[in-house]
């Protein structure tokens, strides 16, 4: 039974388990108390949930449950990492290394950054996606505090490689934050097998619920500090204050047991899934493939149909909930930053679909999917002169286009 | 944000896809928008010796609204003169589709399209160019 439109856009948020709603429910309803309530049932029950979650949390990233902030989400954790160790570290120097493909979630605080004084090294990549770690050794001064890479590119899903990055970091005394989004839940990260210091993740991308995410702040080796982004009354630790969102962390804490529970073979089902739906939909005469194929999320392809716009596709895949990389798609009306950090041509960032698969993704869908686009690309095909162009062998290049 | 029922029924089902022989003098291409933009417009008119248009042709490389806007062009072009077709505002196109603000561009395209084919067509006819209009964007 299929039903439609299917869900390919896990990368944007993901459908809450239902185990994870089951946990929740309770701390919806009856058990409403404030975790912060010192004196009453209701304020231990709601204590206990959240500290239960911690050590959830904990066992899936390796760390101890002391070292969990809790968040509103990813945002609000980069946030909290970037100007919390700006801040807090500010006698010890003044400069961030981070990479142009980041999400804005990390780009935007690295500006507002650069407008309170700090300095910002923004790191390329290759055409796979990834950092040149010479590259990141030469960014490094004596004023560097922090080193800021994602652990896996939200577009693209290419991972970096976090264990250099992080011994190159400790080697030269810096602290290593990640934000590790699209990684948490869906690949093993081990904080102390990758030497994070710092490391923000959400509810809404492994199966848990929106506007709830964590900090991982390492407490020793060494002993990592930020400056609160948010007071009031003094909750976790005095780095985020804020009523915790007791039903949402429970949420957080079941989808990260799950996770851990569930990882290996559902990352296995889920590539083996993606890379069929990849080698169907690129058996398409000009389609790439965008960034490494080697070093990716098990979950997602990013694929670019040359001669056909991103936006005008994803119409005519109707039934597939996708994004695009297309100016169109897009608030700024500006192509993909990521793809074009790959060094693809504005007219292939255009061009491309992201598929996001998840642990609910069947085979059903993905043979649906894969005629559905093959069927797209081919209609949109002969409706673009691009193609008709290609096709007659013109060189694109050679053409003065009208300014527009 | 939802396309209107117009935008979807002409990018379904396009009018007047397809390509003129742009060698013929009574023939006139528009070719408007780049690809590094993301919307690339041709647009075409045959032009009898009435200087009534008999028939009109396009293909678009661009989102939804920039498909459907190439499509009702066609469908208004024909028939009309080429005077009549000078015309064509690219706001009557925004209204007929009900097209949302972000994607009053997609229409400019059209308009520019459908000019830009007519010049084509004067020129190749010993006329004098018309001044493209100022641009609306």
């Amino acid at each position: 039974m299929l039903t439609l439109p299917i869900y390919l856009d896990n990368n944007a948020t993901t459908p809450l388990d239902p185990r994870v709603l089951e946990a929740m429910m309770p701390y919806m309803t009856n058990m409403f108390g404030n975790a912060a309530s010192r004196n009453h049932a209701f304020g231990w029950q709601a204590e206990e949930a959240v500290d239960y979650a911690r050590e959830q949390i904990a066992a899936l990233i390796n760390c101890s449950p002391k070292e969990i902030i809790f968040t509103s989400g990813a945002t609000e954790s980069d946030n909290l990492a970037l100007k919390g160790v700006f801040e807090m570290y500010a006698s010890k120097g003044n400069h961030i290394i981070t990479v142009t493909t980041e999400h804005k979630a990390v780009l935007d605080p690295c500006k507002h950054i650069e407008k309170m004084g700090g300095k910002v090294t923004y790191l390329k990549v290759d055409e796979k996606g990834l950092i040149n770690l010479k590259e990141l050794e030469e960014a490094i001064t004596d004023k560097t505090i922090l080193i800021s890479v994602m652990y896996a590119n939200n577009e693209i899903g290419v991972i970096q490689p976090i264990r250099e990055i992080s011994a190159i970091a400790k080697k030269r005394g810096i602290l290593f934050f990640t934000d590790a989004t699209q990684a948490v839940g869906k690949i093993s990260v081990d904080v102390e097998a990758d030497g994070i210091d710092l490391m923000a993740f959400s509810a809404h991308k492994m199966y848990g619920p929106k506007g709830v995410g964590a900090l991982y702040v390492r407490r020793k080796n060494p002993r990592v500090k930020v400056t609160a982004q948010m007071d009031g009354g003094g909750h976790e630790r005095g780095m985020r204050s804020g009523t915790l969102n007791v039903p949402g962390i429970v949420g957080l804490g079941k989808a990260a047991e799950v996770a851990k529970q569930d990882m290996e073979a559902d990352s296995k089902r889920i590539s083996a899934m993606r890379d069929r739906l990849e080698r169907e939909l690129t058996t398409i005469e000009e389609s790439y493939v965008n960034g490494s194929t080697e070093h990716r999320l098990p979950h997602v392809s990013n694929i670019s149909f040359k001669y056909v716009e991103g936006e005008g596709l994803m119409m005519g895949v109707k039934d597939l909930a996708v994004s695009s990389g297309s100016a169109c798609t897009s608030a700024s009306l500006e192509p993909s930053y990521v793809l074009k950090a790959l060094g693809l041509s504005d007219d292939l960032a255009h061009s491309s679909l992201r598929f996001g698969l998840s642990r609910f993704t069947t085979e059903e869908e993905i043979d649906f999917a894969i005629d559905h686009v093959k069927e797209a690309v081919a209609k949109l095909r002969e409706l673009s002169p691009l193609w008709e162009m290609f096709k007659e062998g013109i060189d694109l290049n050679s053409i003065e286009w009208a300014e527009h | 944000m939802a396309y209107s029922d117009k935008v979807i029924d002409h990018y379904t089902n396009p009018r007047n896809v397809g390509t003129l022989d742009k060698a013929k003098k009574n023939v006139g291409t528009g070719l408007v928008g780049a690809p590094e933009c993301g919307d690339v417009m041709r647009l075409q008119i045959e032009v009898d010796e009435n200087q009534i248009i008999t028939d009109a042709r396009f293909k678009t490389f661009g989102c939804g609204s920039a498909i459907a806007s190439s499509s009702l062009a066609t469908e208004w072009l024909k028939g009309k003169t080429v005077d009549e077709a000078l015309a064509i505002d690219n706001m009557a196109i925004v209204e007929e589709l009900a097209l949302p603000p972000v994607k009053i561009h997609c229409s400019v395209l059209a308009e520019d399209a459908i000019k830009t084919a007519i010049n084509d067509y004067r020129v190749k006819n010993g006329l004098p160019e018309l001044e493209m209009p100022k641009s609306h964007h």
